[in-house]
């Protein structure tokens, strides 16, 4: 399989996932520009990645304004004809703008950027709680109870932040996310989305490897499994 | 002939507005007390063409509906000037 990492006016975290995909899981990875929409090259066995960063300033609202790039009606497309697409971050954003996932990211509960490792229970996370840094000042995942037990009730919550030990707790939510919510998929379980940066946490240089697991779990394995 | 149309957009009343309680905090401390509470959202000013002023009103409503509100965090009023 090979990947696409989608460029936006105000993407700053394309290079470390070009640099983790490429260099620490050994993946094939081709920048794609904003303005271009050509993914003839990508069939449903690939992956699209949207992210992180503040893509066109933030304006309006998060992910507002990169959903009506040229780029994304293809990802779009790509999405609804089961290809894979993760969002990191501002790319969790533009997913929830674009309606390939429900909900949104509201400003954090404390009115604070948060830039700190969390954990998080979920998707390859079985035996441990993962160590996964986050960065954002509007992560606080926030959708309607109907949408939200449809979510929990077809196991779409693919993560959930909590303490070092795995418990979900309300100390444990760094931003005020309702139910703790992390990272979500659609119904389809091809589009993901989740705040936390896995691209960050993927070499030992960094210091920590959990990003790895979350990359190779959710989006190399035909099908995710669900813990 | 051109109208100037307002939109104005509103977090949600049931959601916390962050934003809003950081400027209560900052009134308080002004000493503005009778202050109860604040809610921080946007006004845009849309020039629109149209026949009628419905007409622009319209228009108005379709761009809010369709980007400028968020209805999962957001509400909107439109009034034409």
């Amino acid at each position: 399989m090979k990947f696409g990492v989608v460029v936006f006016p105000g993407s700053n975290c394309d290079r470390d996932m070009q640099e983790a995909l490429q260099n620490d899981l050994k993946q094939e990875v081709v920048m794609l520009w904003h303005k271009d929409k050509d993914l003839s090259r990508f069939t449903t066995n690939d992956c699209i990645i949207l992210p992180g960063g503040f893509s066109y300033g933030d304006y309006l609202r998060c992910g507002a304004i990169a959903r009506f790039s040229p780029m994304m009606q293809s990802v779009i497309d790509f999405a609804n004809s089961g290809g894979k697409v993760l969002g990191v971050c501002n790319g969790f954003q533009i997913l929830c703008e674009s309606h390939l996932l429900p909900g949104v990211l509201l400003r954090n509960a404390n009115q604070q950027f948060i830039c700190k490792n969390v954990y998080l229970k979920g998707v390859g996370g079985a035996d441990k709680a993962l160590k996964i840094p986050i960065a954002h000042g509007e992560g606080r995942y926030f959708a309607d109870e109907a949408t939200l037990n449809e979510l929990e009730a077809n196991n779409q919550v693919i993560y959930r932040y909590c303490d070092e030990k795995g418990q979900i707790t309300a100390a444990a939510n760094p931003n005020g996310a309702i139910r703790n919510i992390a990272g979500i998929c659609n119904k389809n379980r091809n589009v993901f989305g989740m705040m936390p940066h896995p691209e960050r946490a993927c070499t030992s240089a960094l210091g920590n490897i959990d990003g790895r697991i979350i990359l190779k779990t959710l989006i190399m394995q035909p099908q995710p499994a669900f813990v | 002939m051109t109208y100037t149309v307002q939109v104005t957009v509103m977090p949600l009343k049931e959601l916390l507005d962050p934003q809003g309680k950081a400027v209560m905090g900052g009134l308080s401390n002004l000493g503005l007390s009778n202050v109860q509470d604040v809610r921080i959202g946007k006004n845009i000013t849309l020039q629109v063409e149209a026949g009628s002023a419905d007409a622009a009103k319209e228009i108005a409503e379709t761009a809010a509906k369709k980007l400028l509100a968020n209805p999962v965090m957001e509400y909107f009023e439109v009034a034409v000037n």
